[in-house]
């Protein structure tokens, strides 16, 4: 297989631009690259789900265009996208099987029995154990979903498997028999794509290596003759000071102390403090209960027991209303759902946490208003600076902006940012680090979520590791330098875990 | 309580047979309402009730299968309520120019096909379907006063005597149509695989969509089903009352919708079954029933019906 000269731009944005490589069946070819880099554009483009604006795509010698995921499905190219996509209400059976359950003679009738009987061959085949098919698709933990999501594309004989990645949910006993899954698939001379950030998993399983950057392929590399710094060089194109801002002043006072806190299925006895002029760390995988100690302390959920001080008061916000007038923040995980109303405007989005303020009588001064938004779009560098601008119509980088101007604006002394940088091009994530940088040293407190550990050890002061809804590590910024050689070994403290991820919520 | 029940009941909500615990309640106030009926009157029980109650049941049941079929892919159907009517002036209209059975089986076709051209709006333009069916229902109910203008022909007292009137053994023709359709549309919701198609859409209409299953074609089916049985439902009613009314069906699409709705059905999809809906059209119709033989004034009995569906909901909340 190969790609030729694969271009792509969105709204005047190039995610593409020259993108070069080729693969061989029975490989395992890992693309590696940061957030933006146009990992996911380029493996939509492979799936059908989005058409390139120029190149060409050569399949066993033949050039071929997938015009539909249809169409892609048809070629035996298979994904398992990062975001889930079975059918809930669903058992797992049909989310396998959608679109090819075994029928009878009649060819509109399901033989159930038989459905499930296939469903659990498959399961068999995959060595994928403890998933009941009959169950409701709902109903399972996120690792157990991941795994439904790769026995679906795996159930109909993948000549290209894209899996995109796929470690994110899974335990490390699940992961290795994933592995065992990819070994055997390559020797049945599938032809698979492993996208992932994890750079230890890269080196552990795929054949060769190929760097993405700023929608360019910058070369590809045999494992066994690189090492992890030269890879990151590659993918980051500057050495990583440059990256992460220096940090001024050193943390202040205490400002937020949860004691005890404990969410029923979620989370149990999560306890930390964060001081003015500090950035805590929040890493962990997804499900392992971060995002939802965030919405507790944010009020957007109710912990089931445990304390909350703040400034030394306790504090007991019943709403997210009693939160953001406590001076709490919450940058929430997905920006397009909770974070923005995306057909409103940058100005009216920015403001939505402080309409008090910018009104008399419930009547909003617009002139202030736009006094307010103005001066943080200049201060954020948003582009385009237009306050009418919709935000539907913003890249990603400036979308994520507008909902940290939101929260500048709301003068918050806690700042909860789950995932800030998800999504964002390489340029805007680091004016995102410069911020926040800037905001600790003007004395905020900050909490930063996030599951990608370079940007947690470039960032924080103190770091807290989480699993499966425990507070498995607590490590200062120097202990981090020192025990742990970065990155390999703090992604095996989370994954060397006998249990898998609660069956809870994500993130 | 629920967590209560469950342990009581020692199985979870979401176990294999998706029962919801709900489900339960609804059962025992089933039973408690027929005993009620039971032992406060003395006519509940009598032939001539039961099969009135199972006339006003038909009209209802056979719209709630259709509105469920929608519900299930994610849609609403408004349109229904003028469809009985559209279906029902021409079942006995056409009668003047054809042999009955003739004139039932165009007025079905008439049924489908505006259920074909929601579907199409729907699915070819992705519009939603509660503006679509809003729009044709406004249309469809206007065509039905032009056409009814036309003179009125008496009907074939054989189309009133073999299909409204008519009785096999105890049971009044109509409502055996309403239970021979029952099982089919647990079937096709079950079994089939149109059916699950249709399921599935509702759920996450992108991923059946990667999976290379037609949507549009699916989304369209739903629709064609509703005015299927939104037709069947006319024709019915216009054999029973002999003959057809411009005005009939007001507001009929709501009570579908409600029936649909207590019987476990989500809007939007994602839930709901040919079996619950079944259930919240008996109970829709019990209560009816029960208020008329205690002489309840039709305004009260309004008032019961919006309670009954706010219990319901309430009762079906996915606690957090």
């Amino acid at each position: 297989m190969q790609m030729r000269g694969i271009r792509k731009s969105y709204d005047g944005t190039q995610a593409l631009k020259a993108v070069d490589f080729s693969a061989a069946a029975g490989e395992v070819h890992a693309i590696v690259g940061e957030n933006g880099a146009g990992k996911s554009t380029l493996m939509k483009i492979l799936a059908g789900a989005i058409q390139p604006d120029a190149g060409n795509f050569i399949l066993d010698g033949q050039p071929i265009r997938p015009r539909s995921p249809h169409h892609a499905f048809e070629l035996g190219i298979r994904t398992v996208y990062q975001e889930f996509s079975l059918v809930s209400h669903l058992n797992v059976t049909e989310n396998i099987l959608l679109g090819q359950m075994p029928t009878g003679r009649l060819k509109w009738w399901v033989d159930w029995p038989r459905a499930h009987q296939r469903a659990q061959e498959i399961f068999q085949y995959l060595d994928f154990a403890g998933i009941d098919v009959r169950s409701a698709t709902a109903s399972l933990s996120v690792s157990h979903q991941q795994m439904v999501e790769i026995a679906k594309a795996v159930a109909r004989q993948p000549r290209i498997l894209i899996l995109d990645e796929p470690s994110a949910a899974l335990s490390r006993e699940e992961l290795k028999r994933l592995f065992a899954l990819i070994q055997r698939l390559k020797r049945e001379s599938t032809l698979i794509l492993y996208i992932s950030h994890r750079l230890d998993e890269v080196f552990e399983i795929a054949d060769r290596i190929t760097v993405l950057k700023d929608g360019e392929t910058v070369g590809t590399v045999l494992p066994a003759e690189t090492t992890e710094n030269q890879l990151i060089k590659m993918m980051v194109g500057r050495p990583l000071e440059a990256i992460y801002p220096p940090r001024k002043t050193r943390p202040g006072q205490t400002l937020l102390e949860v004691d005890r806190l404990s969410q029923a299925d979620a989370f149990a006895d999560v306890s930390f403090s964060v001081a003015r002029g500090e950035i805590l760390g929040f890493f962990g995988l997804v499900g392992s209960g971060r995002s939802a100690v965030a919405r507790c302390i944010f009020a957007a959920e109710r912990p089931t027991s445990g304390s909350i001080q703040m400034e030394g008061r306790l504090i007991t916000p019943r709403s997210p209303h009693d939160a953001v007038k406590a001076g709490i923040a919450l940058l929430t995980e997905d920006r397009k759902r909770d974070g923005l109303v995306m057909s409103c405007s940058i100005s009216d989005n920015a403001c939505l946490a402080t309409l008090d303020s910018i009104s008399r009588w419930k009547f909003v001064n617009r002139g202030q208003q736009e006094n307010a938004v103005e001066a943080k779009v200049r201060e954020l560098s948003i582009r385009p600076a237009r306050l009418n601008k919709r935000v539907r119509e913003l890249s990603g980088g400036n979308q994520q902006k507008v909902v940290l101007a939101k929260w500048l604006l709301a003068r918050a002394k806690l700042l909860i940012l789950d995932e800030p940088t998800r999504g964002v091009d390489v340029a805007t994530k680091v004016e995102i680090y410069h911020l926040i940088g800037k905001l600790a040293d003007g004395g905020a407190a900050i909490i930063l979520i996030s599951s990608e550990l370079p940007e947690i050890l470039g960032m924080s002061n103190r770091m807290l590791v989480m699993r499966a809804g425990h507070v498995v590590g607590e490590f200062t910024q120097e202990q981090a330098g020192e025990e742990i050689c970065w990155p390999v070994q703090p992604a095996s403290i989370l994954i060397n875990s006998p249990r898998s991820a609660p069956a809870a919520r994500t993130g | 309580m629920q967590n209560l029940l469950a342990k009581a009941l020692g199985r979870r909500q979401d176990s294999k047979w998706n029962v919801h615990l709900a489900d339960y309640g609804f059962i025992a106030a089933f039973f408690v309402l027929l005993l009620i009926a039971t032992t406060m009157t003395d006519v509940f029980f009598t032939q001539r009730n039961l099969s009135n109650l199972f006339r006003q049941i038909v009209t209802n049941g056979l719209l709630s299968f259709g509105q469920l079929i929608v519900v299930l892919s994610g849609g609403i159907d408004l349109s229904i309520g003028p469809i009985v009517a559209l279906t029902g002036i021409m079942a006995a209209g056409l009668q003047a120019y054809m042999w009955f059975p003739f004139a039932i089986i165009v007025a079905l076709l008439v049924g489908m096909t505006v259920g074909a051209v929601n579907g199409f709006l729907i699915a070819r333009f992705k519009l939603q379907p509660f503006i679509v069916t809003l729009a044709t229902m406004g249309a469809i109910r206007g065509i039905v006063y032009v056409y009814s203008e036309t003179p009125k022909v008496p009907v074939d007292p054989a189309f009133r005597a073999l299909l409204g009137g008519g009785f096999i053994g105890p049971l009044p023709v109509p409502a055996l149509i309403l239970i021979g359709f029952f099982p089919l549309v647990w079937i096709f919701l079950k079994r089939t695989t149109p059916g699950r198609s249709i399921v599935a859409i509702g759920g996450n209409e992108e991923t059946v969509r990667l999976a290379g299953i037609n949507v549009k074609a699916h989304i369209m089916l739903a629709y064609v089903c509703s005015g299927f049985f939104a037709g069947i439902a006319g024709v019915l009613l216009a054999s029973r009352l002999g003959i057809a009314q411009p005005s009939v069906g007001v507001g009929y699409e709501l009570d579908a919708i409600a029936a649909v709705v207590i019987g476990g059905g989500i809007l939007g999809g994602g839930g709901g079954g040919a079996v619950g809906t079944m259930g919240g059209v008996l109970a829709l119709g019990l209560i009816d029933n029960l208020l008329n033989l205690f002489n309840v004034q039709s305004y009260y009995q309004q008032i019961f019906k919006g309670l009954l569906i706010l219990f319901a909901v309430l009762a079906r909340r996915k606690e957090k």
